[in-house]
């Protein structure tokens, strides 16, 4: 701890000179790029439509309240689209994983090159959004809620596989060795040694990334692949803002009771 | 002595779910749905078969990317998305800190506490697009709209974890700096932050990350960055250039992934 003396009194102090020089010109550093970034969106805003915007938050909020009830039976089918999106894209991204986190697994992987391979999938999954998967499925296949689920399942493997992968490497090596012990053929091993340890994993990772994949689901409609946002894009542009606060409320009592539904069955689980 | 021979047995493992009633009921349940949700995908199978020729395009985009036809949009939308990045996390970063020490249930008073927690759950049920489609009418295109959005969502999910982190601190160090006897302001700072600032670094870090990643998105509603580029870039069919954006974005995610991978190793 560096002490230096000043009129015969010891001053502590945390760092030494060096020291202390280092961090405050990292300091500096970083808030000027800080600033430099900020100088960029500032310039880039029309500070105009920045300075009524409390004015156009309150007439916003005027106008969404009082919330269009009647308008909430036609979003039952939406709704149930969306959940649909939210499931099957689920179950397809954990199908496509699992295959592929036993690949990217250094404990289970048949060959360095092949685990390069699952790994590179798995990262170019996480790294596209969902909506940005969207975007491509609906000029390919047009839009619909088929290519919503592709998304939200295209996006669900790197999650899914990025996850069941570091599950399989954090294994217990005794059970595996022990049923190798007995002659077990590779499958047998895999089945007995291996699934019942990573099972719980796999399922509370499975049921985390549903209760995700309902969140992103509700916003796919915006670029046409179906399910509640194809709705709320229309009430936006259409400004029918009470329509837009009936959407709001009822994918957030949605996105709570998935959340509910997930906490509840992971608690179960493990 | 002799013992009789043993007989073979045959062993197979137990069921996951014990009462058969529930495995079978639950198994058949999980295939009606199916069913039900598969006949309500409406495919339209002729527009499938002519968009394959058009993946196969696209795939050919990926693997011959454009980038010079519109490397000037391209640009601009990489340099936005990531300046958006940079000042969303630091405004983000800057105010979970006191909205997380808020939301912990050990430090705050009940009514700064039950606020914290509804700002939290608000930002964090609804995905980053519909705050944007929001900031946007507020605030006018572009990319103001796009950091006050990532902001918000970033101190749902920072604060939470802050939030959670401090309610498990170590309460012995905070109540020995109460001792010597601190101001409240010096028990957060001397007795509280310490105990939770690796995590709190490794987090705006990951977080830095997630932003990038989202910036991405935002330009699809109008919110500034590479993502309104793209969408361009698909609705006039140019996959070529759409193909150099999205090898663009993952090879800047990647990057920052790898980079935070490893700060938050040191920090940790």
């Amino acid at each position: 701890m560096p002490v230096s003396e000043l009129n015969g009194q010891k001053i502590w102090q945390r760092r030494d000179r060096p020291t202390a020089i280092k961090h405050w010109l990292m300091w500096l550093v970083g808030t000027l790029i800080v600033l430099w970034c900020w100088q960029i969106i500032s310039d880039a805003t029309t500070w105009a439509f920045v300075r009524d915007s409390p004015e156009q938050a309150m007439q916003l909020i005027a106008r969404m309240f009082p919330p269009n009830v009647a308008y909430a039976p036609t979003l039952v089918r939406p709704l149930w689209d969306t959940l649909n999106i939210a499931t099957l894209g689920s179950i397809m991204g954990v199908a496509i994983a699992l295959p592929i986190s036993f690949l990217a697994a250094t404990n289970t992987t048949p060959h360095p090159i092949v685990r390069s391979i699952a790994l590179l999938m798995i990262v170019t999954s996480r790294s596209i959004n969902s909506l940005i998967w969207a975007l491509l499925l609906v000029a390919i296949l047009g839009p619909g809620l088929l290519a919503g689920v592709l998304a939200i399942g295209l996006r669900s493997i790197g999650f899914v596989g990025k996850l069941f992968f570091e599950a399989i490497e954090e294994i217990d090596r005794e059970p595996v060795e022990a049923v190798t012990a007995t002659g077990a053929s590779e499958l047998q091993v895999l089945s007995y040694g291996i699934v019942p340890q990573v099972l719980p994993t796999f399922v509370g990772v499975s049921v985390f990334r549903w209760d995700i994949n309902i969140r992103e689901s509700t916003v796919l409609g915006l670029v046409g692949a179906g399910g509640i946002g194809v709705q709320l894009s229309a009430a936006v542009n259409g400004l029918q803002w009470g329509r837009v606060c009936t959407i709001f409320i009822v994918i957030f009592l949605m996105v709570l009771f998935s959340e509910w539904v997930s906490a509840k069955a992971r608690k179960e689980i493990i | 002595m002799t013992s009789p021979a043993a007989k073979p047995r045959s062993w197979s493992p137990p069921p996951l779910i014990p009462n058969p009633w529930w495995r079978w009921g639950l198994g058949l349940g999980a295939i009606g749905y199916l069913v039900i949700a598969l006949s309500t995908l409406n495919v339209n199978w002729a527009r499938v078969a002519t968009g394959l020729t058009r993946g196969t395009r696209l795939l050919s985009g990926l693997l011959q990317p454009d980038f010079m036809s519109r490397w000037g949009d391209i640009q601009a939308g990489i340099l936005e998305s990531l300046t958006m990045t940079v000042v969303a996390t630091v405004l983000g970063v800057v105010i979970s800190i006191p909205v997380g020490f808020g939301a912990a249930r050990n430090i705050a008073p009940t009514p700064i506490y039950l606020f914290c927690r509804a700002l939290i759950t608000i930002s964090r049920t609804f995905q980053e697009v519909i705050i944007a489609i929001l900031f946007v009418v507020m605030m006018g295109f572009g990319p103001l709209a796009g950091v006050l959005t990532l902001g918000f969502t970033t101190i749902g999910f920072l604060s939470k974890l802050l939030a959670e982190d401090i309610e498990e601190i170590n309460a012995g160090q905070a109540e020995a700096i109460r001792a010597t006897g601190a101001s409240w302001l010096q028990i957060m700072t001397y007795g509280v932050l310490p105990q939770v600032m690796p995590r709190l670094v490794g987090l705006s870090v990951y977080r830095f990350d997630i932003n990038l990643r989202e910036s991405a998105v935002v330009g699809v509603v109008g919110a500034g960055g590479i993502g309104a580029t793209l969408q361009t870039a698909f609705n006039r069919y140019e996959f070529d250039t759409a193909g150099a954006i999205l090898l663009i974005i993952i090879a800047l995610v990647m990057v920052t992934e790898l980079t935070s991978v490893f700060i938050r190793r040191r920090v940790q």
